[in-house]
């Protein structure tokens, strides 16, 4: 059905296929991705840098090794964008930040390092929030990425380039990382499929870090299936990252597959009562209900769950998260990569004064409040009223997790209370944008799987809406069978995929 | 852990010159425009945090990562590392080996 559509507009499973029949080679293929790059990215900013010689490069030794008959993987020789957060050996790595202007790593995350070993030609990074910081892209040093559906709207954050890339398909894959859901509601608000994996279930060496214990990079694609081929790209246990886990991958591709039959006999669904109704924008908790109805079609028994705790994940990840990002951002001192600033009017300034002058010039106000909010909670007399209290309730709504888990196989939610809010909206205004992580975040602290798909379109604003999957640790499987028959279920009412160029503000 | 000024009794808010002092402690100058933009903003959040020092009983265990896992070991086997030369590409400033760095201690030390 797909195969008239226009290269750059098939899945990665399609375009996996067209190189194996030999209808196209992953030069041309990444040539088509690199000029709509051209033609499209001057009004989205989805990158903050195109390496197309690399790219090329690489696509030409993927076509080498097809002529020679010896494959990396299935997705060798279909090209990826990767967000601007993870190190890539050789070119710039900035995380959407000043401080790292110009830096380039000289050595790969494990993320970057699987996806070279699988032959998966890398198009360029993406912009983001400055260090992940941000649910809008609005706080990259670099300026905003816009959103292809609306360009006067945020795509998400804080890996709205990927998701945007994405969308507008100058890519038909993205790596993005998510600490409280910036990888799930970039995909809700751009119509596209993003996965958080089990905390641990893929490296983050080389993943430079906001909150290591929250951390987690994980597919943005246009289709479930295109998820869990590239989740089981870059899954699994790494030596160089201590907090990986041992167990191997569950059967990730197979899950989706036997989701898109959309069959779902006998599978336990948990509407989470506290991730709805008041709050969530009408458009959204709409179109979540009649993806729950056709769920119960699928043969999915629907109960309602509660989870008590979830109403503090909020208060408990803006002092977990801000907490871990303070400690992990004393590392940019100025002293051995990155931005060095001489204060003015200093005579033989002191490294100290140094500091101050380049984390002050370096820094951009999301950070400078992040940091300032962590090294309070962690100062002495605060440190247990604040960080320490927001560690216990992160076990309670683990806990919730756990008991909801007793009595379903996954939960869901609306991705994202709101579809996307106007660009500049919510600015200056923290904890409004901070609001909008509210269905994300429980994931995040608990450490479980999850996915946002596609949901349709909100009817007061005609913008995406995405709908949430959540599973138990190491059951990423079970995100992607709800999904995919979701996703198979939706896309037969709408007569094909949500994502066409005629629907979007870039053509 | 450094101590503040104030008592926990007042968490929910945070002065003007808390701020300073923390970011004093974190290494950053804020001149007095960013500190009066910031500090408002910080004392919303704070105060939308503050609920949380009444959410978890006494005997509830701190998680401080989400999958623990223990005795994380792996062979102690020499691997190819950074050269010097490409741990100090990316310096400010490099002489011969080593990367330079200002003065590290005051007139006064």
């Amino acid at each position: 059905m797909t195969t008239a559509l226009p290269l750059v507009q098939r899945s990665a499973a399609d375009l996996s296929t067209v190189l194996a029949t030999g209808e196209t080679t992953s030069v041309e293929l990444t040539r088509a991705f690199l000029d709509r790059i051209d033609a499209v990215d001057g009004s989205v900013h989805a990158f903050l840098h195109v390496d197309a010689d690399g790219a090329l490069a690489a696509a030409a030794s993927s076509d080498a090794r097809r002529a020679g008959g010896e494959l990396l993987s299935r997705l060798d020789g279909v090209p990826i964008a990767v967000k601007d957060v993870l190190a890539t050996e050789g070119t710039p790595t900035t995380c959407g930040s000043r401080i790292l202007e110009g830096w380039i790593p000289p050595y790969d995350a494990t993320v970057v390092a699987r996806l070279r070993a699988a032959g998966l030609p890398i198009l360029g990074k993406t912009n983001m929030d400055e260090f992940a910081m941000g649910s809008s892209t609005e706080h990259s040093a670099y300026g905003p990425t816009h959103n292809p559906w609306d360009l006067d709207r945020i795509p998400g954050g804080s890996g709205g380039g990927s998701a945007a890339a994405v969308a507008a398909f100058m890519a038909p894959l993205a790596i993005g990382t998510d600490t409280g859901g910036s990888i799930r509601q970039p995909g809700a608000v751009t119509g596209t499929v993003g996965v958080k994996p089990t905390y641990g279930g893929v490296s983050r060496y080389g993943l430079v870090a906001m909150a290591n214990s929250l951390d987690q990079a994980g597919p943005v694609t246009r289709t479930v299936l295109d998820a869990a081929l590239l989740h089981e790209v870059i899954g699994g246990h790494d030596p160089l990252d201590s907090t990986s886990i041992y167990e191997p991958l569950p059967l990730l591709e197979e899950s989706a597959r036997a989701g898109a039959t959309g069959e779902l006999d006998g599978v336990r669904v948990g509407v989470v009562t506290e991730l709805g109704g008041e709050g969530y924008q009408p458009g959204v908790q709409q179109r979540f209900d009649e993806a729950v109805e056709l769920l119960v079609k699928a043969g999915a028994d629907i109960v309602q769950v509660s989870c008590p705790h979830f109403v503090h994940a909020l208060a408990a990840y803006y002092l977990v998260m801000p907490s871990e990002a303070s400690s992990n951002l004393a590392r940019f001192d100025a002293m051995r990569y990155g931005l060095r600033v001489l204060p003015d009017g200093v005579e033989a300034p002191s490294a100290e004064e140094v500091m101050r002058a380049t984390r002050d010039q370096g820094f951009g106000d999301e950070v400078k409040r992040r940091i300032i909010i962590g090294t309070y909670a962690l100062s002495s007399g605060y440190y247990d009223a604040y960080y320490g209290q927001a560690q216990k309730v992160r076990t309670l709504i683990s806990r919730d997790f756990e008991q909801a888990f007793e009595q379903v196989d996954v939960l869901v939610s609306p991705t994202s209370p709101t579809t996307a809010f106007r660009l500049g909206e919510k600015l200056d205004d923290p904890l409004a944008m901070y609001l909008n992580d509210i269905a994300t975040i429980p994931a995040n602290l608990a450490g479980v799987p999850g996915i946002s798909v596609p949901a349709g379109l909100a009817e007061e604003d005609g913008l995406p809406v995405g709908f949430q999957v959540l599973a138990p640790a190491l059951a990423d499987d079970r995100v992607y069978r709800v999904g995919a028959a979701l996703e198979s279920l939706l896309q037969q009412q709408w007569g094909g995929p949500l994502i066409n160029p005629e629907r979007l503000a870039v053509s | 852990m450094t101590a503040m000024s104030e008592p926990p009794a007042d968490a929910a808010t945070i002065t003007r010159d808390q701020v300073r002092h923390l970011a004093d402690l974190a290494r950053i100058d804020l001149d007095d425009a960013e500190l009066d933009h910031l500090a408002p903003q910080l004392s919303v959040i704070l105060e939308s945090v503050a609920s949380i020092s009444e959410v978890a009983a006494d005997d509830i265990p701190p998680t401080s990562h989400p999958i623990p896992v223990t005795n994380v070991f792996r062979d102690d086997e020499v691997r190819p590392s950074l050269s010097a030369e490409q741990a100090l590409a990316a310096a400010p400033a490099v002489e011969g080996q080593r990367f330079a760095v200002p003065r590290i201690l005051g007139d006064e030390q």
